[in-house]
């Protein structure tokens, strides 16, 4: 009784198959195959789109960032920046980030990788120790390199007071406060810029140099005309990675300064985030988000294409 | 051989140069409140009192929770979401889809602090703060460019035959994927997993955003909170430090070849 049923609802179900109806016919058209990503684009409509929309429209205005009420206050919060005396040192603190931790972050990447490319005992552990910040949160390892600035004990005045030298109080400079950010962050993420290199690196073909060393180039013209054109696609990844991971770093500069002393070390980023939750001046978080974003749009796009059109094909 | 020495020392150096600030966070965490010498000197005994206190003091053991909840969730939700995203995107190459593509690929670059007003204004409304939905969603969305776009990119590399074996099957188009294209894509998924893991991981910006409640809240928040109450305790910071990094450093310590091929692929590929 119930197996006759079951085959009976089974030969159906392989009638409907056979002939679909109108609704499933729609529904296997080769368009309705693009409904796979539309979860995909409902996300990014509800939380990068929509809030970009919103965000212009808080710049406009002078909300709180709480309260219901806010006045229209038209470019106000765009023309305070310009009159702004700690927008310059924060803009100039943020390009430091992004463009200090880029160069260093790839040329000592750079360095590592030519020295790791040898077959040398010992390579693997470099490696793996190099790398290793790379997984640790930002944070965390702000907090380790604060052990070594800070003034009171700190393993660099350790060893100061070992050679006589008066003890520094690193971080209660601004300016040597931006270079140790700048410097913690390149330590950490340089192990990408180093496994991108070295990947680079073991994809060039070994008869290029073979056919440079018979026309008698040296090291350095080898590197020269053949490894550093062939390692452009490389440097274009590594550049622009860490460029706009440079430009927006947060996480760091909160566990070693906190933007101190003062806001002499703050990034646009934690500047924004002062505003909004310290000082409640949402309309001028938000006109600081678009600058944000604008900037790092244009210096990362603008990079990528100049570095693109160096790329040569092998 | 002279030569080759001379790089072994060069090797040497970087190793005990990179793993300096290791060194001393790993003894200042065993140091007791009693040993004061320099940072330098090793811990006179070891001393696990400073785990054990800041475990409890700071409760790190619901913070390690949470952070695996909300990895999973995220992981889980962009590996689907980002897979059948690609497969459109990677097979049907219309000018509307390629539009959408680079609409996806585009989102790349943009880095989620610069809407942080809207964002949080958009999870307050929709209430979404101290749960895990709101800050899952919001993770997923911005790692899913990045997974779109490796997806996109390896499934355009799975010869098309494999889908017109599958239609002449009598495989629809939704049945060729589930059955035949997604078991295929696992090494780049073990890519995705890694690369959005760590990311997810380490977050420290949504979670100190959305997350205002100790009972949700991830491990560098709870860090953060913890060492800006206790920073005078130096051998405190340093044992929480060291609790909230062991978890995935152990797992990079396993897995680190899949972690650094991972990486570089993401990137590379990027």
């Amino acid at each position: 009784m119930n197996t006759v049923e079951t085959k009976k609802s089974v030969n159906a179900n392989r009638m409907a198959l056979r002939q679909p109806n109108a609704l499933q016919k729609v529904f296997l058209s080769p368009k309705a195959l693009n409904l796979m990503y539309v979860p995909a684009l409902l996300l990014f409509a509800l939380f990068i789109f929509y809030p970009m929309v919103k965000g212009i429209r808080i710049s406009f205005t002078d909300w709180d960032g709480y309260s219901p009420s806010f006045n229209w206050v038209g470019w106000d919060k765009y023309t305070q920046m310009l009159t702004d005396k700690k927008i310059f040192i924060t803009l100039k603190n943020t390009l430091i980030y992004g463009f200090g931790s880029t160069i260093f972050q790839n040329l000592l990447g750079l360095i590592y990788a030519l020295f790791l490319d040898q077959k040398l005992r010992g390579v693997g552990l470099v490696r793996t120790i190099v790398y290793l910040p790379v997984i640790i949160s930002p944070l965390i390892m702000g907090y380790i390199w604060y052990f070594f600035f800070q003034y009171d004990g700190g393993a660099i005045n350790d060893i100061r007071i070992l050679f006589h030298m008066a003890p520094s109080d690193w971080l209660s400079s601004g300016p040597v406060a931006v270079n140790i950010i700048t410097f913690v962050n390149t330590y950490q993420f340089m192990g990408i810029a180093m496994i991108i290199y070295l990947a680079g690196l073991q994809s060039i073909p070994k008869d290029y140099y073979e056919a440079a060393s018979i026309d008698g180039a040296r090291w350095f013209d080898r590197f020269k005309s053949v490894t550093l054109p062939l390692l452009m696609p490389s440097i274009t990844i590594n550049v622009v990675v860490n460029i706009i991971g440079g430009l927006k770093l947060f996480d760091v500069i909160v566990a070693l300064t906190n933007g101190g002393p003062g806001y002499a070390s703050q990034s646009l980023s934690t500047m924004m985030y002062n505003l909004y939750f310290a000082r409640q001046d949402a309309g001028y978080a938000a006109a600081l988000g678009n600058v944000m974003f604008i900037l790092i749009g244009i210096v990362s796009l603008t990079l990528l294409r100049m570095l693109r059109k160096r790329e040569v094909s092998m | 051989m002279g030569k080759n020495l001379l790089k072994y020392i060069i090797i040497g150096l970087i190793v005990v140069v990179h793993i300096i600030p290791f060194y001393i966070l790993i003894n200042l965490s065993f140091k007791g409140a009693g040993d004061v010498g320099s940072k330098w000197i090793p811990a006179q005994s070891l001393d696990f009192g400073n785990f054990m206190d800041v475990w409890r003091e700071a409760g790190l053991g619901k913070a390690i929770l949470n952070n695996v909840i909300i990895t999973g969730i995220v992981l889980l939700l962009v590996i689907v979401i980002g897979s059948i995203a690609a497969y459109p995107l990677a097979r049907r190459r219309t000018r509307w889809n390629n539009f959408i593509y680079t609409v996806c690929i585009s989102c790349l670059i943009i880095p989620p602090l610069t809407i942080l007003v809207p964002l949080y204004k958009l999870v307050v409304d929709l209430g979404g703060i101290n749960t895990y939905w709101a800050i899952s969603l919001a993770q997923v969305t911005f790692a899913l460019p990045m997974t779109i776009f490796l997806y996109t990119g390896f499934i355009s590399g799975i010869p098309k035959e494999l889908d017109e074996a599958g239609v002449i099957d009598g495989c629809n188009q939704y049945s060729i994927f589930f059955r035949l294209i997604f078991p295929l894509v696992k090494p780049i998924t073990a890519t995705i997993i890694i690369l959005i893991g760590v990311q997810v991981w380490n977050d420290y910006q949504f979670s100190l955003f959305f997350l205002q409640q100790k009972s949700i809240q991830t491990v560098p928040v709870v860090l953060s909170m913890f060492i800006s109450q206790f920073q005078s305790n130096i051998n405190w910071v340093a044992a929480g430090c060291l609790i909230g990094m062991l978890p995935i450093t152990v797992v990079y310590l396993f897995l680190q070849k899949f972690f650094i091929k991972g990486m570089a692929d993401g990137a590379i590929k990027g």
